[in-house]
């Protein structure tokens, strides 16, 4: 099963630059978000949070139609003050957070376990990089002029804890809790930080990588080939054949 | 005159019924005062309350008739898209996220596709763009459809909801011709759409569409015509658009709060709607008459777009070349759209695999129900109902 990805023909560019992997990773460049042209919307960001956030960004980059920047830390409640002040992002889309330890390898193609896709087991970082694990990323919106930011900021691995922005937003309340729950990082600031949909009894973080998925462990993959053939079946018959050199699968039905 | 000769010949003989309505007075008085006297009460509404469209939670802490606090509580209906998203292929993910909103359930593919699309770097063919953008705008029409009919289920008249499902049920059929299923469509593909059009579907949809001004017209006369609906939702609800838009309410309740803000005229270009020609309403009110206003609006400016995209349907292909396992380059995205309930929104992060590493499900009844706690203070209770559904949310939507 495992050669089929590469016996499929007709296949684009793009995948077979993501199959073969490594050394065709320069083919890849036209799909990274480098080569197109800054829209307007983008450089009058850009342009803003140099004015506006100078020393607080660590990076900022243009991602598609969007941009990413990433800041530090300690500046998180002032970054939300000036994006809704001076980058007029009166709009808060959402709050959430990344866990970029690689994910549990589970699946595993070549014995045509398919329960869940083979992720790179080292961790990379996406855009505008990232200092650890944890990371708390958010998008902001303007409603008047139509652009918008994704803020990230690293979040320290062993006490993931940063600024709370429900003074400047306060549909940031909902958003924290649920990242609160599910990443267990601490919005200092927040009025409280309860459980929005787990029960308060729950244990863990569901969506950090080492939270498994209890369903995947619990039950096996139905998707997963049966690779015993059966006792006595037809396909054993033919090992059988096989392996004495005698294939003689042909005179079978006719003496049958 | 019979009745006259009768009234005035009876009215002084009523033996036995004689009551003093000034003894009775005082009392009353003292009950009510008694009443007044009583301490806050704890009224818990739902989970399973017809009102609420789901498993919806409010905690209302009340002081007479009064809210003096609301605590919506969800996660009732809580199935953990993102946690799912990470152990799916591309091409199965759309099957789990059609079921986040099931009214639109094609809409919501949409953003996710383009996502996708947009990492590797494929564009879908323009028919496949035009058939998406009728089966979006057909899902929308059937959406606001159903809340036309259902607010006015909510103040107690109950004509418009069978209107509103009996109407609905045309697009539904629409769609089902299209894709096979009737909520979860589960039509699309990375790089285009499963199937073309079925044959003489174009003038079906046409005729359809005149239905929908019909059910416009009929909703109009019928409810916001209708003196006791505007009497419960005029100056009912209000939300201030700043505030609105910093608890991150958005698609037609945001519009209905003055802001004049749509992602398919001012997003980045998505579809097929740089082409068509429409008008995105606003209402300056900002309460449950407007959004019913505005929403209504909408429904006629969409069957107003199928019926533009109909006119100007391109020819070829529905399907991009793109291979047979899908892997999609390593690289993050954030592709957002505007959904009939607002917006909705995906961040994919992708390292090169099947699936992908991370999505952030942004889903528009999650931001737009987080400002009933401050939306339900110092309403009536009656007014409870009215505000949500006025707001309209789906909780698959809200839970994700």
């Amino acid at each position: 099963m495992s050669e089929r990805p590469e016996a499929s023909d007709g296949v684009s560019p793009s995948d077979a630059s993501a199959r073969t992997g490594e050394e065709t990773e320069t083919a890849q460049a036209p799909a990274a978000p480098e080569p197109p042209a800054l829209s307007a919307r983008q450089e009058a960001m850009l342009a803003r949070l140099a004015e506006h956030l100078g020393d607080a960004v660590i990076e900022s980059v243009p991602l598609f139609t969007d941009v990413v920047a990433r800041v530090r830390p300690d500046s998180w409640q002032r970054v939300g003050q000036v994006a809704k002040e001076h980058l007029d992002c009166d709009y808060l889309s959402f709050i959430s957070g990344i866990d970029w330890a690689p994910a549990p390898k589970e699946g595993d193609e070549a014995s045509s376990d398919t329960s869940s896709p083979v992720q790179p087991s080292e961790m990379t970082f996406g855009a505008a990089g990232s200092a650890g694990r944890f990371q708390v990323f958010a998008h902001v919106q303007s409603t008047h002029r139509h652009w918008g930011v994704t803020f990230k900021a690293d979040l320290d691995e062993a006490d993931p804890r940063i600024a709370s922005w429900v003074s400047v937003y306060p549909g940031a309340d909902w958003h924290e809790r649920e990242c609160r729950e599910m990443f267990g990082f601490v919005f200092d600031g927040h009025p409280s930080l309860r459980p929005l949909y787990l029960p308060a009894e729950f244990e863990g973080h569901p969506l950090r990588k080492d939270f498994p998925l209890l369903a995947r462990v619990v039950k096996p993959w139905p998707g997963l080939v049966d690779v015993e053939a059966m006792p006595g079946g037809p396909e054993a018959a033919v090992d059988a054949l096989a392996e004495t050199g005698t294939i003689e699968t042909s005179d079978e039905p006719a003496s049958s | 005159m019979s009745t006259t000769e009768t009234g005035t010949t009876e009215t002084p003989a009523t033996p036995g019924f004689v009551l003093d309505p000034v003894a009775l007075t005082p009392l009353a008085d003292a009950r009510v005062n008694v009443e007044l006297d009583t301490g806050d009460m704890i009224l818990n509404l739902g989970p399973q309350h017809p009102a609420t469209h789901g498993t919806l939670r409010l905690v209302v802490r009340l002081d007479g008739e009064r809210v003096v606090a609301a605590d919506p509580v969800i996660g009732y209906m809580h199935r953990g898209y993102e946690k799912l998203s990470e152990f799916r292929t591309y091409p199965q993910v759309t099957t789990l996220i059609n079921r986040i909103d099931w009214l639109s359930s094609f809409a919501n593919e949409v953003p996710f596709l383009e996502a996708a699309e947009k990492l590797m770097g494929v564009e879908a063919p323009p028919r496949a763009k035009y058939i998406r953008t009728i089966l979006t705008e057909l899902s929308r029409i059937a959406t606001f459809l159903l809340f036309l009919g259902e607010m006015g289920l909510q103040v107690g008249a109950l004509t418009p909801a069978f209107y509103g499902f009996r109407d609905r049920e045309h697009i539904l059929n629409l769609i089902e011709a299209v894709t096979g299923g009737r909520f979860h469509p589960n039509f699309n593909r990375i790089g285009g759409v499963k199937d073309d059009l079925p044959w003489g579907w174009l003038g079906e949809c046409r005729s359809a569409m005149k239905i929908v001004f019909d059910a416009c017209d009929v909703f109009e006369d019928l409810v916001l015509g209708n003196e006791i609906f505007a009497a419960r939702c005029k100056g009912v609800g209000i939300i201030p658009a700043e505030l609105g838009a910093a608890y991150g309410v958005s698609g037609s309740n945001l519009r209905a709060s003055g802001v004049d803000w749509d992602l398919r005229r001012d997003g980045e270009p998505y579809l097929a709607y740089p082409d068509l020609d429409f008008k995105v309403w606003t209402h300056p009110d900002g309460d449950s008459f407007a959004r019913y206003w505005v929403r209504l609006q909408e429904t006629r400016e969409s069957a107003r777009m199928v019926l533009q995209c109909l006119d100007a349907m391109p020819a070829g292909a529905v399907m991009a070349k793109v291979p047979r396992i899908i892997k999609v380059p390593e690289g993050e995205i954030w592709v957002e759209t505007e959904n009939p309930l607002g917006q909705m929104g995906y961040y994919v992060v992708s390292k090169g695999a099947t699936g992908p590493f991370r999505v952030k499900i942004r889903s528009a009844s999650f931001s737009n129900v987080s400002i009933l706690p401050w939306l339900l203070r110092g309403v009536f209770v009656p007014d409870i109902i009215t505000i949500l559904a006025g707001l309209y949310f789906i909780l698959g939507d809200i839970d994700r």
